[in-house]
């Protein structure tokens, strides 16, 4: 029943325009001013770590720089600091993507929290290389909230290559 | 597998090997980073995609600011009445001072006059809204409702109705960017109130403000006030801004630690004042009067008959 390799479902081919579709959605929820309220996840990173995960032929870093970009802007940071550190988890994303998927969610979610962690000391290192003040520990609360939501994100983001669940007795599988 | 049964992946043509991507990626990166930090180079095609993506900012923090107004309808009665009464009677205080102030302001004018003084600037204020926090946690900016269209300028100060906020650091057509004081890059001149002794103020992050480059024996005490001095050009003389509220005098280092707590609620969100820009200031003196006070070598100094 889980979108994993180990299990016997079988996926409809993604459609470009959905992939397209939720990394745009993604980052208009980043555009959500917040403030400075912990542990909101960074939605743009999540999305993509998915999509590099599932997708590692469609997404990949030059959609991480791009991204990148457009948050650099959004969030009136210096130009290439997201740009950075979306590059090096895209690369990292699609980079273990055929070790992840064979994991059941919850171990994928553990896979993909040093991913994220890492995303965010590459930016922490960036700005505090540049001078910038120390954002505080509950900064990195944003990891943890968006590994959580790995398991509702992936149900939502596959529902569309979900197949119909009723038996075929002409088809094999 | 979630690939099988499509389209084949591509086998030969791969394009170039992901770390080759990956080193051209992360060197543009940094490329980008260099070129932003050292010669703000990029600022044009930030202008750019701000202005185009502004109208989706705006949408989204509409969810945010309904919550926000749902929460205010909610307050209730008692609330309102009880900050109106506290109000007038601010108001009514503060009614004798006012109605002075126009006649206080031509006895100064006139008095300047008389000292043959430069006449301190007339500023006009421009009232902003603080929309928001922006969402970079390594600096903090708020972003305010009026840009370059309402005639807003970078460089101009801020204020709020207890003293200064921050200062403009980039306007966009219709928004722009307020450095907030507490901002590790942003430094202040200041005075002590009590005694005019001039320093220099700078954030400390957390939301903290350190006084920087004062001698451990500097006569500060906890609980000073310290306001603007007005020696940068940028804000007028007399706003107050901080309050001491920590000193450290270690004597095995040469200069005091003051830490300050900023007086009005910085990062607090409401209405702010947009100052307009003072005129510049006169040149600094050339270094060249203070060295033809010295003798030239080779000739000699007359000594006075007295």
């Amino acid at each position: 029943m889980q979108p994993t390799h180990s299990s016997r479902r079988i996926l409809l081919p993604v459609r470009n325009w959905f992939i397209v579709l939720t990394l745009f959605l993604a980052l208009v929820l980043n555009l959500v001013p917040f403030g400075r309220l912990p542990g909101i996840p960074d939605w743009v990173a999540l999305v993509l770590a998915f999509w590099c995960i599932h997708q590692p032929l469609k997404v990949g870093m030059a959609a991480g720089f791009v991204l990148g970009l457009a948050m650099d802007v959004a969030d009136a940071s210096i130009m290439g600091q997201h740009a950075l550190a979306y590059v090096l988890l895209a690369y990292f994303a699609a980079g273990w993507s055929r070790r992840v998927l064979w994991f059941p969610l919850a171990q994928q979610a553990l896979h993909v929290l040093p991913m994220l962690f890492g995303m965010q000391i590459v930016m922490l290192v960036t700005r505090m290389a540049t001078g910038a003040e120390f954002p505080g520990v509950l900064w990195f609360l944003s990891s943890i909230t968006a590994t959580l939501l790995w398991t509702p994100i992936t149900y939502v983001l596959l529902t569309p290559q979900f197949q119909p669940e009723d038996k075929d007795v002409h088809r094999p599988i | 597998m979630s690939v099988v049964g499509h389209a084949p992946p591509p086998f030969f043509k791969r394009g170039p090997a992901p770390l080759v991507r990956l080193a051209f990626f992360v060197t543009l990166s940094l490329a980008l980073l260099v070129a932003d930090l050292r010669f703000h180079t990029l600022e044009w095609a930030r202008l750019a995609v701000a202005t185009v993506a502004w109208p989706l900012q705006r949408a989204t923090g509409v969810p945010i600011d309904a919550a926000g107004d749902f929460g205010a309808y909610l307050s209730r009665q008692t609330t309102l009445l009880r900050e109106n009464e506290e109000l007038r009677q601010r108001q009514l205080g503060t009614a004798n001072l006012l109605l002075r102030q126009d006649h206080l302001e031509q006895e100064n004018k006139r008095l300047r006059a008389l000292l043959d003084m430069r006449a301190q600037q007339p500023v006009e204020g421009r009232i902003a809204e603080i929309l928001y926090a922006a969402r970079d946690p390594f600096s903090r900016r708020v972003i305010i409702d009026k840009g370059s269209q309402h005639g807003i300028a970078a460089g101009q100060a801020v204020v709020d109705d207890i003293g200064v906020i921050g200062q403009v650091t980039r306007v966009f057509p219709l928004t722009s960017e307020v450095l907030l004081l507490t901002d590790k890059d942003q430094a202040i001149p200041v005075a002590v109130q009590r005694n005019g002794l001039r320093a220099v103020l700078a954030g400390a992050g957390a939301g903290m403000m350190e006084l920087r480059f004062l001698a451990a024996n500097a006569e500060v005490q906890v609980g000073d006030i310290l306001v603007t001095s007005g020696l940068d050009g940028v804000y007028l003389p007399g706003l107050p801004v901080a309050k001491v509220i920590k000193i450290d005098r270690d004597s095995s280092y040469s200069f005091a630690r003051i830490i300050c707590a900023p007086l009005t609620g910085v990062e607090r969100h409401g209405l702010a004042l947009v100052l307009g820009s003072r005129t510049a200031l006169p040149p600094q003196p050339d270094d060249a009067p203070v060295t033809s006070d010295q003798p030239a070598k080779g000739k000699r100094v007359k000594k006075k008959a007295r």
